[in-house]
């Protein structure tokens, strides 16, 4: 089977629907055929990644966790709009420290996270088989 | 409903409540199986239980491989062992005696 880029695009908050939770499990489900997978959060999209996300109040489950679990599941490029980040008065530090580890370099863990500007995205965006839009 | 040691399990076999789980249950439900439960079976159950309570999620058979390799040594993280002590599969089996759903993915 030949490999193909897959680009998942996450634009909604976490908690409110279930688009990010939702998109979550098709991006582990589709990890499974070994495809190019990368992840883009855009828009409120980049709430689901901010650090210390604590929904009990709302009566949701934490999900935020399983965001870590990526880079097991050889998801190694997670792409963040510096846009969005900007406007909402966020930056990287804000964001979960999510990680991969290089099995070639002795399991050492090397950052998923990048920050690139709207029109990187949009580049990286036409250069993609696939986008699916959450 | 049926149950196992007094806890509810679905249709198959998989805990209703995670929280109803206990190793004398994984004992059970290998019995059941007719698989005496031992050391290597353990690491395995364990590290799903200390996987599932860091990242909410059971892990996928390639991802639980990869990692049992890695805690436990490169002979053990292939799928020929792993169905070795788990014969109706690592991921599906596995989970179920460590009282997890089944692995996102898992049909």
């Amino acid at each position: 089977m030949a490999t193909k880029k897959f680009m998942y695009l996450n634009r909604k908050a976490p908690y409110g629907t279930v688009y990010a939770l939702e998109s979550l499990e098709v991006v582990l489900i589709a990890a499974a055929f070994e495809q190019d997978v990368s992840l883009a959060f855009i828009d409120d999209g980049v709430y689901q990644i901010v650090e210390g996300q604590n929904p009990e109040g709302i009566g949701m489950k934490n999900f935020s966790k399983t965001y870590h679990a990526l880079g097991d599941y050889d998801i190694k490029q997670l792409f963040v709009s510096a846009e969005s980040l900007e406007e909402r008065g966020l930056s990287i530090d804000d964001l979960m420290p999510l990680v991969w580890e290089d099995e070639d370099e002795d399991w050492a863990e090397k950052p998923s996270i990048q920050v690139v500007s709207n029109a990187e995205l949009t580049k990286l965006m036409s250069d993609q088989d696939v986008c699916l839009s959450f | 409903m049926a149950d196992i040691l007094g806890a509810e399990v679905d249709e198959e076999g998989f805990l209703v409540d995670l929280k109803d789980w206990t190793k004398e249950i994984a004992v059970e439900m290998a019995k059941g199986d007719d698989i005496d439960l031992s050391v290597e079976h353990w690491d395995v159950i364990n590290f799903l239980r200390d996987y599932f309570e860091e990242y909410q999620i059971a892990p996928a058979v390639r991802v639980l491989t990869k990692a049992i390799g890695k805690q436990f040594g490169k002979e053990k993280g292939n799928s020929k062992y792993l169905y070795s002590l788990f014969p109706y599969g690592p991921g599906k089996q596995g989970c179920r005696f460590a009282g997890l759903p089944k692995p996102t993915g898992c049909i």
